[in-house]
Order: C-alpha cells, then sequence, then structure tokens
C-alpha cells in the first residue's frame, strides 16, 4: 500500500502538536511560504491533482481562478459533508490527522489569498467535530493559527460549521448556503463558486481528502507526486470498503490498482468464500460493476470509458444473496429522501423512480416500465440543477444495462434470490 | 428554566445574526430532552433573530437531523442507506421492532425510546449500525441491540 496521505494516521496522537511537527507535520506549509503564493498554485497545478470529493476537477485551475478575483475578502472551505452512503474516509483523516487537514487549508488560503476557513462537518460525526473544535484550540495556542504563522506575514483563521443531516449539503453551493443559515438548496451554476461563493465572496471550497494532497504535493514536489498513479490519474486515493469483504476498512492505494486487487488482497476477499454479484463504486451515486468486469483499473480514465466517475471511492461489495431489485429500491429511496426538491427533474425524477421499482418488486411490473425508467433517467442527467439529481440515477442505469434479466424476472412475478415476496410475506 | 431564557442564553452565546440560526437550532435541540424543537420554541428563536417564524419553520424541517416532532428521551436511528441497509440492516429493524414492540417512526409509550432511519451515518464497516443520541453501535447482532435497550431502559446509556 502507497501510504501518502495517510502515513500519519495511527502514528501520531490526533490533538498533539508536537507529535505531528516531529513526523514532519508543518513543513509543507513551511515550504510553501517561502515561494510567493503563484508558485504554490503551479506546484499544485504541475501535480495534476484533481478533486477527491467525487467530482474530479483539477484542484489548481480552481485554485488559479479564486486567486485572479480581486476582492479583499476571500474563503476557503473544507468540505467534510461526507454524506456519500458507504464512504469514511474523510471522517478516517480527520479523526486520526486533523492538522493535516488544517495545513492544507492554510496553504491553499495562502495560495489564494484567503485569511479565513471554514470547516463545514456533517452533524453525524459529532466526536469528529468534537476533535476538530479542539484541533483548532491546538493549532492556535500554538500560533499555526491567528496572525503570523510561522512568521511568515501571512494570517489563517478558521471557523467550524456543523451539517445536520442533509446529503444535498455535500454540494458546494448547497454547503455554503447551508454556512450562511440557510435551507440547503443548490444554486445555479454561474457564477462559480470561485467568483462568487460564500456572502458572494470568492471561495475556494475542497474536500478534506484533497486538502490533505497539498501537504503531500508541497511536501514532495509535484515531480515526485507525479510518478504515483496512471497517465491522467496521479497520486494516491482513498477507498472505503463495505459490504460483504473479510477486512472492511480505509484503503489508500495508488491509482490504477484493480478493484480485483483491493477485493482480494487487502480486504481479504469475501466473507465465507461466497460468490460476489456485484461491486458499486463511487457511492449511492456510483455506477455497478458485475463479477466479471472487477479487473478495471481503479482510475478515473478506466472509468470514465464506461461513462462512470470513481466518485468518493466508496466500495461497496455485494455477494449473491442481494437482489438488484431490491438493492436498486434502497438505492433510489435515499435519493428521493434527500432530494431538496428545488429542481423538479430531480424531485418527481426519483420519486417516480421508486414508484416504478416498488411496482417491479411487488410483482405488478410491466416490460414498458424499463422503458420508462430509462426515460426518467436521462431527462435527470441532462436537466438537473446539481450533482446529486445527475447523478441519482447512475446505479440504476448500470444495473439495467449489466442485470437487466433479472429485472425482467421480476416483472414476470420471480426473485432470484427470494428476497423480494410479491405480496406473499409470511410463508 | 424558562423556555425563554434557556433560548435566549444560547442565542447570547452564538450570536443573534441569520447566519447562526442552524447553530440555534441545533443547541436549542440538544438541550430539548425529547430531542425536537417545539413549536414555542421556534416562535421564540424567529422573535428574537428577528426573522420570519416561516423561515425558521422552514430550515428546521429541511434538515433531517431536527425534529419538529416530539421524540423518545432515547432516539435509536438505524441506517438504511445501502451498505447498511443491504447488510444485515433490514433484520435488525425487525428485531428493534420485534423487541420494542413500536413499528418504525414510532415512540414508545413511555415516551423513553423512538425508532427512526438515517442516511448513511459513515459507520459501514460496522455495518449494520444505529446511532443512539450521539453515539454510533456497529455489528449489531440480537444480542447486542438487548444490550442497548436494556442499558437505555436502566439508564446506563
Amino acid at each position: 500500500m502507497a501510504k501518502l496521505i495517510s502515513e500519519l494516521c495511527e502514528l501520531v496522537h490526533p490533538l498533539s502538536v508536537e507529535d505531528y511537527t516531529k513526523q514532519g507535520g508543518f513543513s509543507a506549509l513551511e515550504k510553501t511560504f517561502k515561494i510567493p503564493p503563484e508558485d504554490v498554485i503551479k506546484e499544485i497545478s504541475d501535480s495534476k491533482l484533481v478533486g477527491r470529493g467525487g467530482a474530479a476537477f483539477p484542484s489548481g485551475i480552481k485554485m488559479n481562478v479564486v486567486a485572479k478575483e480581486q476582492n479583499e475578502i476571500k474563503y476557503v472551505i473544507c468540505n467534510a459533508d461526507e454524506g456519500e452512503p458507504g464512504t469514511f474516509k474523510d471522517k478516517y483523516l480527520l479523526n486520526h490527522v486533523p492538522f493535516q487537514i488544517i495545513e492544507g487549508m492554510i496553504i491553499a488560503g495562502y495560495a489564494v489569498g484567503a485569511h479565513y476557513g471554514y470547516i463545514y462537518i456533517r452533524g453525524e460525526y459529532p466526536d469528529t467535530h468534537a476533535l476538530l473544535k479542539r484541533a483548532i484550540q491546538e493549532l492556535k495556542k500554538n500560533q499555526y493559527l491567528g496572525n503570523n504563522i510561522m512568521d511568515s506575514g501571512f494570517n489563517f483563521n478558521i471557523e467550524l460549521r456543523a451539517g445536520t443531516g442533509a446529503y444535498v449539503c455535500g454540494e458546494e453551493t448547497a454547503l455554503i448556503e447551508s454556512i450562511e443559515g440557510k435551507g440547503g438548496d443548490p444554486r445555479l451554476k454561474f457564477p462559480y463558486t470561485a467568483v462568487r461563493g460564500l456572502w458572494d465572496k470568492p471561495t475556494l471550497v475542497n474536500n478534506v481528502e484533497t486538502l490533505a494532497n497539498f501537504c503531500v504535493v508541497m511536501n514532495i514536489g509535484a515531480e515526485k507526486y507525479k510518478m504515483l498513479g496512471t497517465d491522467n490519474s496521479k497520486g494516491t486515493k482513498l477507498f472505503s470498503v463495505s459490504g460483504c469483504v473479510n477486512k472492511k476498512g480505509v484503503y489508500e492505494l495508488e491509482f490504477g490498482t484493480s478493484l480485483r486487487e483491493l477485493i482480494d488482497t487487502y480486504c481479504g476477499g469475501i466473507e465465507d468464500d461466497k460468490a460476489i454479484k456485484f461491486v458499486q463504486v463511487g457511492g449511492s451515486s456510483g455506477g455497478v460493476f458485475p463479477a466479471h468486469m472487477l479487473d478495471i483499473a481503479l482510475d478515473y480514465e478506466s472509468f470514465r470509458k464506461y461513462g462512470v466517475g470513481l466518485g468518493s471511492g466508496a466500495v461497496f461489495v455485494a455477494d449473491e444473496s442481494i437482489c438488484i431489485v431490491d438493492f436498486l429500491k434502497a438505492t433510489m429511496k435515499f435519493f428521493q429522501h434527500e432530494s431538496c426538491g428545488k429542481c423538479t427533474p430531480c424531485r418527481e425524477g426519483n420519486r417516480h423512480i421508486v414508484k416504478i421499482l416498488d411496482r417491479i418488486s411487488e410483482g405488478k411490473g410491466k416490460m414498458n416500465d424499463i422503458k420508462i425508467l430509462l426515460s426518467i433517467c436521462n431527462a435527470m442527467i441532462e436537466t438537473a440543477l446539481c450533482g446529486l439529481g445527475q447523478s441519482a440515477p447512475t446505479a440504476l442505469l448500470t444495473c439495467i444495462e449489466y442485470f437487466r434479466d433479472e429485472i425482467e424476472e421480476h416483472i414476470h412475478g420471480y426473485c432470484r434470490t427470494g428476497v423480494c415476496k410479491f405480496g406473499k410475506e409470511g410463508y | 428554566m424558562e423556555l425563554r431564557d434557556q433560548i435566549m442564553g444560547i442565542v447570547d452565546e452564538i450570536g443573534n445574526s441569520e447566519d447562526k440560526l442552524i447553530e440555534i437550532l441545533i443547541s436549542v435541540q440538544k438541550k430539548s430532552e425529547h430531542h425536537y424543537l417545539s413549536e414555542q420554541s421556534l416562535i421564540l428563536i424567529a422573535e428574537l433573530l428577528n426573522i420570519p417564524f416561516s423561515k425558521v419553520y422552514g430550515i428546521a424541517s429541511f434538515y433531517s437531523m431536527l425534529s419538529t416532532k416530539k421524540r423518545g428521551k432515547y432516539v435509536i436511528q438505524i441506517c438504511n442507506s445501502t451498505p447498511c441497509y443491504l447488510y444485515k440492516g433490514k433484520e435488525i429493524v425487525n428485531m428493534f421492532e420485534d423487541i420494542l414492540g413500536i413499528k418504525m417512526g414510532e415512540v414508545t409509550q413511555d415516551g423513553l425510546i423512538s425508532l427512526e432511519y438515517t442516511s448513511c451515518i459513515g459507520a459501514c464497516d460496522q455495518a449494520p449500525a444505529i446511532r443512539v443520541n450521539d453515539r454510533v453501535y456497529g455489528n449489531l447482532d440480537r444480542g447486542k441491540i438487548y444490550k442497548v435497550i436494556t442499558s437505555i431502559r436502566r439508564g446506563e446509556l
């Protein structure tokens, strides 16, 4: 395992500044302060680092836009609203190396000319929230936050904000609305948050894992960083593995490792030596791969070939006891619940998909239903306002592609796993 | 303490600007014995922040972790996102309903325990997982469920 960003996890006490500096902490910040902000952005751009939250947008480009904005007030936001089902890698980083994430924020602030940062932590992680609160206090006490950090003349402060149970707030504009004290309704994409974000000021929003990567890039340099990974996916990625594997957990792997290797070598294979039915990569908004496709490499370009993304790096492994329709119902009910309701395609699309799937699982489906599902999915992808609605149908579409026969079986009143009872519950 | 005094204290501590509304709602709910925001408290918050009640209610009903309905003293939330739901999650729902004698979404008659679903709580590596108030319990089976419920009933949690 190539440990870069999670190198210090479980090696240092999360709240000991002494531990952290002894293991090389804040050396990235020291290097950052020695060069002008433009060069920091150049280093990040050269490393070809892309955002790790799911959208895989080039970090350097985003930084550049914020840096070029002429505004006295700018903000850096750490997106710690890790709501994608099956994802727990940000929690892992925040619980083990909170200082590294904050160091990444200071580097980002210096690069774009922002002196104020927010960490938006999801309400479901109260322990992490408490830990971050203490981490910020510790860093203030040791003068790594506040005025004139490390005698650089650079000032940076951080405030902590809590989410309270809304998946959509992981979307950056909804997150910003939430920090402003409003409901999490996403904004129109133009202007970008980099131009007009929090309180209409230029705002750099980065995922926790991306911020951790800033420290690595500044430490080892873009040249060395680029040597890791594949042609178009540089560095490493954290994968959160759940489902029926022997060793669930967070694994840091170099891009290009195969899905099979992750499951067999790192996660110790499948429980009770059962057979894999499918693996979903990227959380509930990610694509589904049947067992015969496990040799796919975990990198952005390989996934793009199948029209899906790596997403947050969540890997859910399902064995043959899981019914595909039941799985889709659970997935789509999640999106129906989490849709904010602002735009019609997402609000109504998810509702109708659930209705049709319910019908199919009760044996009341029609062959035409699959066609209707496909047309709803396409409408959502094309017209939904934010990433939630656009990516909600991914699992359904890939399942229709790879498991169409099993869905059709349900329409004919048969469930091969015996999960769907077709109204005959109880015997 | 009077509700008004309590809420005024919270607003004083957090600040009364509009962007602090969510933080205030979280704090007020945390202080409520039954983990909810009563209509009276929402009216008071609207008054103290000088914003319309409809807006306060809108926020309180938008976020899943805020509740405008009275809940139990202990809120058991069962994760129903796929990694838990498909990994024995369905069975533990049945077990909880069976042991407590209530359905999902209901509160026990003594007002002690309520049973709810929650979206992913990031404990997918400990599936099936639940949250009881602020604590997460993972790798649940019938034995562990009995233990959790017994310690709630004995007031040990």
